[in-house]
């Protein structure tokens, strides 16, 4: 990365620019459809889309690992999980029309502040960055992995404590939870007394 | 002109092994399930060992019509089988069969991550076949194969992620570069913890709950019929490929092999591969499906654990020889 030295002008894009471009495009329509479709399980499957040209924009960036781990955790891990859950519990095909939220103004305002807030912090952090696309990638493993475990390892591990934290809390949940419904039944078994808990 | 020639020829090479590597294991398949289990269906279409049957399923499944099911979302169970089998042909390109620059697709620079991503993303073609068709056991052969692949892409990645760690590189090509003969016994929990999973990751048997046939009636493929049907077949077979292939590369050592390095590596790869795919088969044929709840019980309580001790293994062992 070097400072902004253009060696080219603003009105005369290179290819890799106009694919990013094009890209996003596509990556916002899909997002944009994604919170708009009436039918639930094409909203899950419009998240595909958005996240795969997404991890297509990295690519371009030259940042080959980020890309990759984006596919592998949101495509194959986040959006399966969703699924998941959608066909346990309702996926009809067709339109829902209870799709619709009433906090759908809440939800904007909430979506356009976080948004406002990512690209401040993007373009005041990276402001006179540049990608030399045609150099060694920037985003290699090693030079991501070298990054990542020299400039930004209490982050990391302030992270990994977080997720450490949502794993216990998850598993006491629902062990609680289970704790809870037995001790229901048991007092839901015992005045009665004739019958017992157990068959 | 030079370069485009290079890159043509690879692409079309790797889309070459993609269409008649499948077809081979799927030849084979026949052929061993025969001799095992004294089949005479598939050792009599044309002759000697049955050589036509696969001819003959190629042009059976031609002929059927195309069905789309009244109440499916027909997009969706149209793009389905594609979703399922495009990803293990980007998955092919990875795969270097033999040392040095030419043998393979595409080097690519985080190799491991590309391959298991990618390969995760076949999955979804499954899921959108079993939504989409608007049919109960569909349905379920769709859950059940979501539920297969959260429990069985941890192990997976754990394990390759030990490979990566002796290693020190997650590209493929630089694996094989590093690899040793003693990786072998020093891997050997993580290879069998990864084939397994992979096995589970393309329901195979004994991990076919997803499609069980004689239950709910090959799950999220039912309403499925004629081309779209052999897409998915092929799905299967190619993910066969592929995961051959990759624990070749990550496990076994890939073009490694006692002689012969220098230009008949990619034999000793095809070999191993071979070897693998002959006990992908074997393992059909001889064992019993295992139930949802023990599918889930063996990836969480066995194989999770397994592949961590592996990694502490590979850990320690690491620190130790540096």
């Amino acid at each position: 990365m070097t400072l902004a030295a253009a060696s080219h002008g603003f009105l005369s894009p290179t290819g890799v620019e106009i694919a990013f471009l094009l890209v996003g495009l596509v990556t916002l329509g899909a997002a944009v459809l994604t919170v708009t479709t009436r039918q639930l399980v094409h909203a899950a499957l419009w998240l595909v889309v958005a996240l795969g040209g997404l991890a297509v924009e990295y690519l371009l960036l030259t940042a080959e690992f980020i890309a990759w781990v984006q596919v592998l955790i949101y495509v194959g891990a986040v959006v399966v999980l969703i699924l998941f859950g959608l066909m346990l519990t309702r996926a009809p095909i067709g339109r829902s029309p209870d799709a619709d939220s009433g906090n759908r103004w809440a939800a904007l305002t909430v979506a356009v502040a976080s948004a406002a807030a990512l690209v401040w912090v993007v373009v005041d952090a990276f402001r006179t960055t540049w990608i030399e696309l045609d150099g060694p990638a920037a985003g290699s493993t090693a030079v991501t992995g070298a990054s990542l475990f020299q400039n930004w390892v209490l982050p990391f591990e302030a992270l990994s404590v977080l997720l450490l934290a949502a794993l216990v809390g998850a598993i006491v949940l629902s062990r609680r939870t289970k704790a809870a419904r037995a001790d229901e039944v048991s007092r839901a078994g015992t005045p009665q007394g004739q019958q017992g808990g157990v068959r | 002109m030079n370069d485009a020639l290079d890159v043509t020829l690879r692409l079309l090479v790797v889309f070459v092994v993609f269409l008649a590597f499948p077809l081979i294991v799927g030849q084979t398949e026949h052929k061993v399930m025969a001799h095992m289990q004294g089949r005479l269906g598939p050792m009599y279409a044309g002759g000697f060992h049955g050589w036509a049957q696969l001819v003959a399923d190629g042009v059976k499944f031609a002929q059927k019509e195309d069905v789309v099911p009244a109440d499916a979302d027909r997009r969706i169970f149209q793009l389905a089988p594609a979703v399922a089998l495009l990803p293990y042909l980007l998955v092919l390109l990875a795969i270097p069969v033999g040392p040095g620059e030419g043998a393979v697709g595409q080097a690519v620079d985080a190799g491991v991550f590309f391959v298991l991503a990618v390969m995760g993303v076949g999955v979804l073609g499954s899921l959108m076949a079993g939504w989409s068709s608007a049919n109960k056991f569909s349905l379920l052969g769709g859950l059940r194969t979501a539920a297969q692949l959260l429990a069985y892409e941890l192990p997976m990645l754990l394990t390759a992620a030990s490979v990566a760690m002796a290693a020190g590189t997650v590209s493929l090509v630089g694996i094989l570069d590093a690899f040793e003969w003693w990786w072998l016994p020093w891997q050997i929990v993580g290879a069998v913890v990864f084939f397994v999973a992979g096995l589970a990751e393309l329901q195979r048997p004994p991990f076919d709950m997803p499609v069980a046939d004689s239950e709910i009636i090959f799950g999220a493929y039912t309403e499925y019929t004629g081309l779209r049907f052999a897409l998915f077949l092929l799905a299967e077979y190619a993910g066969i490929v592929v995961l051959c292939g990759l624990t070749t590369v990550l496990f076994l050592g890939g073009w490694h092999g006692p002689w012969g390095a220098d230009g008949l590596g990619w034999v000793w790869t095809l070999l191993k591969a071979a070897v693998l795919a002959f006990v992908v088969i074997w393992l059909r044929v001889t064992y019993p499906r295992l139930r949802e709840d023990q599918l889930q019980k063996l990836s969480w309580t066995l194989l999770v654990p397994l592949s961590l001790a592996q990694i502490a293994l590979t850990g320690i062992v690491k620190v130790v020889i540096a």
